[in-house]
């Protein structure tokens, strides 16, 4: 080997140790993942509950993104019921409009767009909160007077959007269908019973099933990643900025992928 | 500035800090490098130390919010890198830490961050219980009209006093305090001083109080180390402490009052 490359200087060797380096670092970093869900599982069942912490946090995420979630849920369901009739009007098939917007609805877009919003709004919400807390070592304050503040701020947290992310996805799937019966009604003058007939009509006990599941993990991964981005958030007011963006971009990013997964599932089951 | 008459209940006997060789390092940057020092029962000890010289990662030691690299950091008789999460809460009980910058709980009113260690350690309480001892602390620190306030409504003395009642709170006999007087203004400061005198006597605590004001050294300290470099270098009262040519301890002196 050649004395060159052996200096601690050399070019190479500094890229090597770079890349090992960061290796090194990613593995450190889901070490610690896995902890922190693992201490989730573990704090979860056990006394004292934070029962009150719990329900205030079921009415931040929940009842406080309703507006912003039945705005939007509305609109989806009227644009893509709009956007959808040409292309069945081609083939002279706009009476199977209600049955195409149940199953887009119901299966995927009722979820998924719960989900991105909910990580838009609460995901950073909590990153920022816990961050700032950590920051100002709020968190630290808790630990020292004895009291656990990992049960206090992350179990409330998750299992609040746990529970609150479907229940959201419900009621947006709802709104979204309204909004489309509403584009439907004007230029089919279809009924709303003959609407929601076929929207039941078209899809089936697995789908709700299978959304319900879904949103339920959806839910987990937003109040799990801003906890965690937040709980782990570095020191200095900029850590606080980038829990808040980190926690945002890595819980969808992560809903994306498990949106894949588990729509790879469902159709393996559909077709068994 | 006047400095302390020595409270005459100290024990010199008795030990309720204990730490022996304690190092500390963050990467390759060793913050303490051999640290030793004793608490005795009702003093008041000041810890002086230039900015990042490791204070805040003294007591932090001490509280078992860090983990020491080496070391014995005996509090109360316990070891506390020895301790399970059970028994070092049981010891923090004992430990009233007044952080830096206050660190008070900001989605709540004072009176619900003075509860919630309460409601969590003293089951048996009732609610009037409660209250009694909340207006009990706020009366000591002198803040009774803030019990409904909220943390950003107030100033940084009043929330270092917020601070001082949540620890007061669970009766501990031993306070942390983390740069008391830092950042506020030379009268609120000696308020701070007084207050934290009183605490030693009425609620007859040891201390450790972290600072790099000397007028708060003197002020409060029965016993005075200074840190250099990861370790102590001088200690004794107040004027002992800076009877010394050396450089570093005079010119830290010196800094300290030009007006
Ligand atoms: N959690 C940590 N991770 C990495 N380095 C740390 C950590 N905590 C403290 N340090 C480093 O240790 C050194 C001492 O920090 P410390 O907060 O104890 O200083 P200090 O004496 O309290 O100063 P100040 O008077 O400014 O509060 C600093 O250089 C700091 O960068
Ligand atoms: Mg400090």
């Amino acid at each position: 080997m050649d004395s060159d490359n052996n200096k601690p200087g050399n070019a190479r060797t500094r890229r090597r140790y770079t890349t090992t380096r960061r290796l090194d670092k990613m593995f450190v970093e889901l070490a610690s993942v896995y902890r922190f869900i693992a201490r989730f599982f573990k704090e979860v069942w056990f006394p004292p509950y934070e029962i009150k912490e719990f329900i205030k946090q079921c009415y931040e995420i929940g009842v406080r993104s309703l507006p912003l979630i039945s705005l939007t849920g509305f609109i989806i369901g009227i644009v893509f019921t709009n956007q959808s009739r040409p292309s069945l009007a081609d083939f002279g098939a706009t009476s199977l409009l209600p049955a195409l917007i149940s199953v887009a609805i119901v299966r995927a877009m009722g979820p998924l767009v719960t989900a991105l919003i909910a990580a838009g709004r609460v995901g950073s919400s909590i990153g920022a909160e816990l961050g700032s807390m950590r920051v100002t070592e709020q968190i630290d304050a808790m630990e020292v007077s004895a009291t656990n503040p990992f049960k206090f701020l992350v179990v409330s947290r998750v299992l609040a959007s746990t529970l609150m992310i479907p229940a959201l996805t419900m009621y947006t799937t709802l709104v979204s269908l309204l909004g489309g019966y509403l584009n439907v009604h004007q230029n089919e003058l279809t009924t709303l019973t003959t609407f929601f007939y076929q929207v039941f009509d078209a899809i089936t006990f697995l789908d709700i099933i299978a959304s319900s599941v879904k949103s339920v993990i959806f839910g987990f991964t937003i109040g799990m990643v801003g906890c965690y981005k937040g709980y782990n958030s570095s020191k200095g007011t900029e850590g606080v900025g980038k829990a808040a963006n980190s926690s945002v971009v890595t819980a969808m990013f992560l809903i994306f992928i498990e949106e894949l997964l588990i729509m790879q599932v469902i159709n393996a089951i559909r077709a068994f | 500035m006047q400095a302390k008459e020595t409270n005459p209940n100290i024990d010199l006997t008795e030990k309720v800090i204990s730490i022996k060789g304690l190092k500390k390092a963050f990467d390759d940057f060793e913050v303490l490098k051999g640290v030793d020092l004793n608490l005795y029962k009702g003093e008041n000890l000041v810890v002086l130390g230039r900015s990042g010289t490791g204070k805040s990662v003294l007591i932090k030691i001490i509280s078992g919010l860090l983990q020491a690299d080496e070391g014995d950091i005996n509090v109360l008789g316990k070891d506390v890198g020895k301790l399970n999460s059970k028994e070092l809460d049981a010891l923090r009980l004992k430990i009233g830490f007044s952080f830096q910058n206050s660190a008070l709980y900001d989605s709540m009113t004072v009176k619900e961050n003075l509860e919630f260690p309460l409601v969590r350690h003293s089951k048996d309480m009732t609610a009037d219980d409660r209250d009694r001892v909340i207006r009990f602390v706020l009366e000591a620190v002198g803040l009774s009209q803030a019990i409904n306030q909220m943390p950003s409504e107030l100033s940084g003395g009043q929330r270092k006093r917020i601070g001082i009642a949540r620890t007061l709170i669970l009766k501990p006999d031993i306070m942390l305090y983390d740069e008391p007087t830092a950042g506020l203004d030379p009268i609120t400061s000696i308020e701070i001083n007084k207050l934290i005198n009183e605490v030693q006597r009425r609620f007859n605590t040891s201390s450790i109080i972290i600072t790099h004001d000397l007028t708060c050294a003197r002020a409060v300290g029965d016993r005075v180390v200074m840190l250099l470099d990861g370790q102590f270098q001088r200690q004794g009262t107040f004027d002992e402490v800076f009877a010394t040519d050396d450089e570093r301890v005079q010119s830290f002196y010196n800094y300290n009052f030009i007006d």
